[in-house]
């Protein structure tokens, strides 16, 4: 038994910074949205942030991820570079696509991100492929699928789990259970006390966590990626959280309450995590100001750098469209 | 309670649609709606607006997510007497319900030889200008009205919005309803007492003389305002705005260039193998006597939808038909 990452100073501090780091990014883009600087649509992960950071712990440096719409938090616990992205949002030729996709389709192959998307469920088959790559070349790595509840209503996402299972990829399932696509409360959608239980029909193990406690989010991850690793397949991972925020820009809250959106406030995964971390006696109050600190300042440099980079051109839109130049 | 609308008013392409619904819901009760949020949230775009309030959760149906699943079942609905709409949040996320679309809906009237009729709409906000990403500002319309089985329409004012979407539900086909979701938010004026045009019919928005330009949805807008500025500087243009993208109703286009001899076609979709490439086809064939200049396609370029800073120069404005209007004036 590993010690507990709440225990462990070095770990306790890396997981609060990636942590903030999602925050604040997120922060800094509303901010840059609202002032007209930014373009396009956005989604903000703001209270989910404990689910890949602590799912990203669980996975090799090598190790594959998909992502969602709302996948600035996925992009940074995998590893990326704050600068790069934010330069992706803002449209910048140093953006990680040369700012041609912007917030909904960052990747970044070098950490495994093998990207967010703009299709509900998208990602969850291309996952099953990457991580039958991995099986095929016989490398052990293994594949996470990040997606939300109410991808689990599209017909991608069924098939993406059939053939893993099938297949017995080393693939992990993990549904971030926000309780709404959009407007439809997964509860309605689903039908299910626990979308884990859906598991069982597609025979592959399933397990519901609280996703704003890091450590057990940890924990199935990497039970989850070890049995991956080690042959046993696949597996899915409802780890249920909240979104503070509305479902993009122009969201006006109507299908749930205040007091709901209040009542999970207080359950600010962050928060939870630095006074675990205090009561533990791992940090001091000064340790935890300096993480902030220290994310702070990184932060307010990526964003100045992004920003005083060169625009994405419009002068060769055609030249990547395909990889054989002239096709 | 059924509250009759009368007379003029203005309204912006989004109201005149929601108005459209209602009418249609009004009069008949086996018009339903399907989609994601469309209920109590009225749409992405508001479109349904008030409707779950008035007609209620079984008219009124909101869907989780799954394209295949809401076009499948309205399939399912339409064959048992049902006339569904369904409402597709965006261009972009149609992809997932194409195999229903093409493989079933389009083919089924035939394989029943008309002994089934299958009264199935579907509405996408479609096309650019609105500053979103790719997924969200496409322009598919090309792949349906390339599906024999399909009627494919895009209304580009309110006007045409409050009947045509009336007209697609009344028709006993299987409907694309493709709205200019640039076009929600400008007014104009809804003529509630207005004979019903047949959706058909493409249809003169403006006359002129030198050069005829096409197009259809938030294309027209842009074709009108290209004739404004032409005028100034001595050129008369003629726009017509197809409505219909299939079938196509040639015969007021036909008529046209037999007496400009020259066309520009314009549309944001890419070019290879689009709408505007088979109508420039087809005029070609058939006012061989009478064009003086080869017909000539302004459209979107060949590559996914850009990022939103760079869509002014994607997606083609008066600037650009007028390049062409110029160049096709120069044969
Ligand atoms: C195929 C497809 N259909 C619809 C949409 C529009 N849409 C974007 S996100 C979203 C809700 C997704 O819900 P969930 O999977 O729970 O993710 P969350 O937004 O809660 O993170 C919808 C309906 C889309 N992007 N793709
Ligand atoms: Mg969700």
């Amino acid at each position: 038994m590993t010690t507990p990452i709440v225990q462990d100073r070095d770990r306790a501090r890396e997981s609060l910074r990636t942590m903030w780091r999602i925050r604040r990014f997120e922060e800094a883009v509303e901010d840059l949205y609202g002032r007209g600087l930014m373009h396009g649509t956005m989604h903000l992960s703001i209270g989910q942030e404990a689910v890949p950071t602590a799912a990203c712990q669980a996975l090799n440096r090598d190790d594959y991820i998909t992502s969602t719409h709302r996948g600035h938090g996925h992009c940074i616990a995998k590893g990326a570079d704050l600068e790069r992205m934010m330069a992706e949002l803002l449209a910048k030729e140093t953006g990680y696509c040369r700012g041609r996709g912007g917030s909904m389709h960052i990747a970044d192959t070098e950490t495994g991100n093998l990207g967010a998307n703009g299709i509900v469920a998208g990602g969850v088959p291309i996952a099953a492929g990457a991580a039958l790559s991995a099986k095929l070349r016989g490398t052990g790595q293994v594949a996470l699928a990040f997606h939300g509840d109410g991808a689990m209503g599209e017909g991608a996402w069924h098939e993406g789990v059939v053939l893993a299972a099938m297949w017995q990829l080393p693939v992990v399932f993990l549904c971030e259970n926000n309780l709404y696509g959009m407007s439809m409360s997964s509860e309605r959608a689903f039908n299910l006390p626990q979308l884990s239980d859906r598991a069982k029909g597609y025979g592959i193990p399933g397990v519901t966590v609280d996703g704003n406690d890091l450590q057990a989010v940890y924990d199935v991850t990497a039970e989850a990626v070890e049995r991956a690793r080690n042959g046993g397949g696949p597996t899915f991972i409802e780890a249920k959280t909240y979104r503070w925020r509305g479902h993009s820009k122009s969201d006006k809250n109507l299908y749930r309450t205040r007091e709901e959106i209040d009542e999970w406030r207080l359950k600010d995964p962050i928060v939870r995590f630095e006074l675990e971390t205090v009561e533990a006696g791992t940090l001091s109050e000064a340790d935890l100001e300096a993480v902030r600190d220290e994310v702070r300042t990184e932060l307010r440099g990526a964003v100045q750098r992004a920003n005083a980079a060169p625009d994405a051109r419009p002068d060769d839109l055609l030249a990547s469209v395909y990889a054989e130049v002239g096709a | 309670m059924s509250t009759e609308l009368t007379g003029q008013q203005s309204l912006p392409l989004a109201k005149a649609i929601n108005a459209g619904l209602r009418q249609a819901m009004l009069d008949d009760e086996k018009v339903l709606l399907l989609g994601e949020d469309i209920g109590p949230l009225g749409g992405v775009f508001r479109v349904t607006e008030g409707l779950h309030a008035e007609f209620g959760g079984n008219r009124v149906l909101d869907t989780p997510l799954a394209e295949s699943g809401i076009i499948g079942s309205a399939i399912g609905l339409a064959m048992r007497g049902y006339r569904p709409v369904c409402e597709i949040q965006f261009d972009g996320f149609i992809y997932p319900g194409f195999d229903q679309i093409t493989s079933q809906l389009a083919k089924l009237t035939n394989r029943h030889q008309g002994s089934q009729a299958f009264p199935v709409v579907i509405r996408v906000p479609y096309g650019g200008h609105i500053g979103a990403v790719e997924h969200h500002q496409e322009s598919p319309e090309a792949y349906f009205a390339h599906t024999a089985g399909l009627r494919v329409l895009s209304p580009s004012t309110p006007h045409d919005g409050y009947w045509m979407i009336q007209e697609a539900i009344r028709s006993n086909d299987p409907v694309m309803f493709f709205e200019p979701k640039s076009r929600y938010w400008p007014k104009g004026v809804v003529d509630f007492d207005a004979n019903r045009t047949p959706t058909h019919a493409s249809r003169v928005v403006r006359t002129g003389t030198d050069v005829t330009v096409v197009g259809h949805g938030a294309m027209v807008s842009v074709l009108l305002q290209a004739a404004e500025i032409a005028e100034q500087e001595g050129t008369s243009i003629e726009v017509v705005d197809l409505r219909s993208l299939s079938p196509v109703d040639y015969a007021p286009l036909v008529a046209s260039v037999s007496k400009t001899g020259r066309l520009v076609v314009a549309q944001e979709a890419p070019q290879h193998v689009s709408l505007g490439s088979e109508i420039a086809a087809t005029i070609a064939e058939r006012c061989y006597y009478s064009l003086e200049a080869p017909v000539l396609r302004v459209s979107g370029f060949d590559t996914p939808f850009p990022p939103a800073k760079v869509e002014s120069i994607y997606l083609p404005d008066a600037d650009r038909v007028l390049e062409a209007v110029d160049r096709a004036l120069a044969y």
